[in-house]
């Protein structure tokens, strides 16, 4: 039942350093940029980039590992998907086609088929360093401050910030529901449907949920929260000038990227 | 003469959705830097005069109020929840409930951030709040890192820090060890006499708060005070009896044994406790009421051997433990929180398996058995009822094992409606589980593994959070059941339960067996005591301070003859 | 008054446990049904309830950080036009079924079907159009494959709604109904 989940590892590196704000918005403008581009060159480069940013950060191959093959599985069933579904799409784009072989049917494996999917091959492996990186190297302290920070509302800042807070209580109270269920005898065969076994859970622990919800609302509000306009942070940063210059930095690149894509009026950049 | 800081006058309240008033005719004044407990069973209204001294109501639960509550002298209702916020500072019984920041550093500060205060300020004040409750070197904890205790420290460094007027506890015990809630009546009484703030406690647990001695006492009853009087007076009444409260054990002792207890005696603390002239009635009691022990015919059930286990590899949780339960028998499993014990029961059951090491059940080896067989004869009942209950009618509820097990309908009515009479709860049968009290739930969830007939049953903490009533009746619901040969195990840290009802206890630490013997012998055995996170009985306490010979024989007597006496 | 009603403190909890709880469910009560890439996700249905007793600013706000969250400490990387989707059925549900106060014990055959109906909406508009929409816009992923996917997908979270949200919906709303009519048995 534990499921390793990424958490933040404490580490000093010059990414460690960074605020939790700078680290959003480069995570969330590195994302843009890549969702936009389908510029082979320009996602090389990004590639080869974060591949460096997460060099340099010194992150620890096992505090990851275990998500790299959750990508892997669902790479590969997404690349085989797009091939089932539509296995001219390529063509479609580039507007030309080499055939490279039959394979049965209407399936023939094209040249910009495969360049097609390695594009999108590049555009998941372009993000997910980032996006490891980001959850890895910030402290989860940090994370209400920052959005609050790049402009969302405070409450709605501290509402993640309460996610974080109850994920592994609610897990305990999960499993500890399914352990009582199991001792019982209910639940344990496998004949038993699984989603009877989860309408089981779940209605058990929606009604402590709701509860809780009421008893934390009554000792934030003891406590007053909500009753300013504005609300600091214990755990809020200043920026530095390693933070300007990342920022500075990101920026460049999704202006670079996104003149490079659009330069010749296509989002898509063809070799054929 | 110091100011009055809250002042009742012929209030009442009524929460919106009831008929009846929940506070009726209060009045009452507290003056500022006083001491005050506050005690009353479940359902006398003690917890919602602690929500109108901090706001709750009318602010989060509303209701109809008459009399006048001023505070601070300010008419409460022209005051708003942020204002009172300002003035009175709460500790909620419920740690998880109230801890929301990610570490104990964010938890401390959370009031400041919402007042805006600037960081530099906010660390240092935090700081030195962590310091006063001692958690300073905890500040980057997480609360899943954290014990109880911790917890409850880390709830009254963040009420220190916003500088409040009043600090209101309610029930500061309930989720803590005898132990540790010493340890935090302790605390709560140096910070109360540093600061000279006034101090609410609202607590049934009487003789552990007494602990550190308080101003005065007030007796809630049926919504009204029954009584507002220094603790040497009330003790000397038979006001805690009719509130139907528990008083401190030394004195039912003292009261056995023909003393008549006066203020005089001083009799709140044992420490200040006056009997010259008396001491030698304890030991003429004693004498008087020999009686030999029940000995039980051991006839091992369940038998664990050299059993290990560890969550991950590399940290075991148990080292090579051997324990043996007996048939027929109610036996207690205690120790401090992290030392094992739900690891055992977890064993038991199959949840996991022992790295090495054996279980046994009647002689035959249980450790290639499936859950579900094992449920088959062990039965296990959680803490928290609610984390049990799935159906909405209590038939139903209780029917569902033996739906699952596919046995005819007609069968199952007759069994259910068998565990029903020996819960008690026959005659709710058709009720909604969700118009049942805590207690009642509590027997459902125990009726729906009586109904499978299991030869043990194993409980997770079966009184926590339950007044003297209610805890009083489901042990001896428990102990009718064990009467009847089934063979009861129960995981606590209560240690009056373990003293009353457990005819061993097994001590664990650090997942090793630490002491395995008759109850009070554990509680008088300053060694285990200390490393277990138990407490010494004020039982054996009060022999020494009287002389009597063999202490924990004294102990032994005084649980045997008080059965007898609160059974007639 | 009515602006500091949308963001009061127990919506605000609300959104921060019902974000935790779309995490665990998230993870632990899917079913994979054997096409790649969709699961059933019983965690549609909290998202439902949730968007039915707190309104559609938490339906919305629990769908994109509940999602976010799910994908990115469980599966490295957040999947954004899904979230943002996620986040539509929240907001969509919460606002159809605004009318109905649960809170009262109101839940009977009338406001089963506007639930209902509400639910089969907001999943048919978030996963029928706007997720495969946004995947091709964002990943330029082929048309039918988008489309098959998100049929499947919304398809099984109707089901899922319908059927365990329905049910914990109806299971809450009983909780708030008054018990004065409960007499002893004997």
């Amino acid at each position: 039942m534990k499921a390793k989940m990424l958490t933040f590892t404490n580490q000093n590196s010059p990414v460690h350093r960074l605020t939790g704000a700078t680290k959003l918005i480069v995570f969330a403008v590195w994302s843009v940029s890549a969702m936009i581009t389908y510029d082979t060159r320009c996602l090389i480069l990004m590639l080869l980039f974060s591949l460096v940013i997460f060099r340099i950060s010194r992150v620890r191959f096992q505090d990851y590992a275990f998500v790299l093959y959750f990508i892997l599985l669902f790479f590969l069933l997404n690349q085989l998907a797009i091939f089932i579904f539509s296995p001219l799409e390529g063509t479609r784009i580039y507007g030309t086609r080499h055939d490279l072989f039959h394979l049965a049917g209407r399936y023939t494996v094209t040249a910009e088929q495969l360049f097609y999917q390695f594009n999108i091959a590049l555009k998941y492996a372009v993000v997910i360093p980032m996006a490891l990186l980001f959850l890895l190297t910030t402290d989860p302290g940090e994370f209400a401050s920052s959005l609050n920070r790049i402009g969302v509302h405070y409450k709605i800042a501290y509402s993640v910030s309460l996610a974080l807070r109850y994920i592994p209580d609610i897990q305990r109270d999960y499993e500890n529901i399914a352990f009582s269920a199991q001792a019982r005898g209910i639940d344990i065969s496998r004949k038993e449907k699984l989603p009877a076994r989860l309408r089981n859970i779940v209605s058990i622990l929606l009604p402590l949920i709701l509860a809780s919800i009421e008893r934390i609302s009554t000792a934030m509000e003891l406590r007053g929260f909500g009753n300013g306009r504005k609300r600091t942070w214990y755990r809020g940063r200043p920026f530095t000038r390693s933070d300007y210059l990342a920022l500075g930095m990101i920026l460049a690149i999704a202006a670079g990227s996104t003149v490079v894509t659009f330069y010749d009026g296509s989002r898509f950049y063809s070799i054929f | 003469m110091s100011k009055v800081v809250i002042e009742f006058t012929d209030f009442s309240f009524t929460y919106r959705a009831q008929q009846e008033p929940t506070l009726r005719g209060i009045t009452l004044s507290i003056n500022e830097g006083e001491k005050v407990l506050i005690v009353g069973p479940s359902g006398s209204g003690k917890s919602t005069l602690a929500h109108c001294i901090n706001g709750l109501i009318p602010f989060y639960y509303p209701g109809e109020m008459s009399g006048s509550l001023r505070i601070m002298g300010q008419e409460q209702s022209a005051l708003s929840i942020a204002g009172l916020a300002e003035i009175t500072g709460t500790v909620l019984q419920d740690p998880d409930g109230q801890f929301v920041g990610l570490t104990v550093g964010e938890d401390i500060a959370f009031v400041l951030e919402n007042g805006a205060v600037p960081q530099l300020e906010m660390t240092e004040r935090v700081e030195a709040a962590a310091r006063a409750v001692d958690i300073h070197e905890l500040l980057a904890a997480s609360p899943q890192e954290l014990s109880g205790g911790q917890k409850q420290k880390t709830m009254l460094a963040g009420v220190l820090v916003g500088n409040v007027d009043i600090l209101l506890f309610d029930e500061p015990l309930a989720s803590l060890d005898p132990y540790t809630g010493t340890k935090t009546i302790e605390l709560i009484d140096r910070l109360q006499r540093e600061t000279g703030k006034t101090a609410i406690i609202i607590e049934h647990r009487l003789e552990e708060v007494l602990h550190r001695p308080v101003d005065r006492i007030i007796v809630m009853k049926d919504g009204a005070i029954a009584g507002d009087l220094p603790a040497a007076e009330l003790l000397s009444s038979s006001l805690l009896a009719e509130a139907g409260l528990r008083e401190p054990l030394y004195l039912t002792a003292l009261k056995y044994a023909g003393l008549v207890i006066t203020p005089d005696m001083q009799p709140q603390h044992l420490d200040q406790l006056r009997m010259e002239g008396h001491a030698d009635r304890l030991q003429q009691w004693m004498d008087s009421c020999a009686e030999e022990a029940e000995v039980l015919e051991p006839s091992p059930l369940l038998e664990l051997k050299e059993v290990s286990f560890g969550y991950e590899r590399d940290t075991e949780v148990l080292h090579r433990l051997s324990l043996t339960v007996n048939r027929g028998e109610m036996l207690a499993i205690a120790g401090r929180n992290g030392a094992g014990k739900s690891t055992v029961s977890k064993l038991i059951c199959g949840i996991y398996r022992p790295s090495s090491g054996a279980i046994l059940l009647n002689g035959r080896d249980i450790s290639r058995d499936t859950i579900k067989e094992r449920a088959e004869k062990i039965g296990f009942v959680t803490q928290n009822p609610n984390h049990m209950i799935s159906k909405t009618l209590i038939y139903d509820e209780i029917a569902l094992g033996l739906r699952l097990r596919g046995i005819p309908e007609d069968i199952i009515r007759g069994r259910v409606h068998e565990v029903l009479k020996v819960c008690g709860l026959h005659e709710f049968r058709e009720w909604p589980v969700s118009a049942l009290s805590y207690g009642q739930k509590k027997r459902v969830t125990i009726a729906s593994i009586l109904v499978l007939e299991p030869e043990v049953i194993i409980l997770d903490e079966p009184t926590a959070g339950q007044d003297y009533r209610h805890y009083n009746e489901m042990m001896e619901f428990l102990r009718g059941l064990n009467s009847r040969g089934i063979t009861v195990i129960m995981i606590t840290h209560d240690m009056h339960l373990m003293l009353e009802y457990a005819q061993r206890t097994i001590v664990l630490a650090d997942g090793k067996k630490l002491a395995d013997d008759r109850p009070e012998r554990i509680l008088t055995d300053r060694a285990v005591v200390e490393r277990a996170n138990l407490k010494e009985t004020s039982l054996f306490t009060l022999a020494l301070k009287a002389g009597v010979g063999q202490p924990e024989e004294l102990v032994r007597r005084f649980i045997a003859f008080d059965r007898r006496v609160r059974h007639r | 008054m009515a602006k500091k009603d949308i963001l009061s403190i127990r919506t605000i909890v609300a959104v921060g446990i019902g974000s935790a709880l779309f995490v665990i469910l998230g993870r632990f009560g899917s079913i994979p049904p054997g096409i790649p890439n969709t699961n059933i996700e019983t965690t549609y249905a909290l998202l439902a309830l949730f968007a039915l007793l707190y309104g559609p600013v938490a339906g919305l706000l629990i769908g994109l950080i509940g999602h976010t969250l799910k994908d990115a400490i469980f599966y490295g990387s957040p999947w954004f036009s899904w979230v943002i989707s996620s986040g539509l059925v929240g907001l969509i549900i919460g606002l159809l079924v605004a009318g109905i106060s649960i809170q009262d014990g109101e839940f009977g055959r009338k406001e089963i079907i506007r639930f209902n109906l509400a639910q089969i909406a907001a999943n048919a508009i978030a996963w029928f159009a706007v997720a495969p929409t946004l995947d091709i816009l964002i990943y330029a992923e082929p048309a039918n494959k988008v489309f098959t996917q998100g049929l499947i997908a919304g398809a099984a979270n109707i089901v899922t709604v319908g059927v365990i949200g329905t049910l914990l919906a109806a299971a809450y709303a009983k909780t708030r109904t008054r018990q004065g009519s409960l007499r002893k048995l004997n």
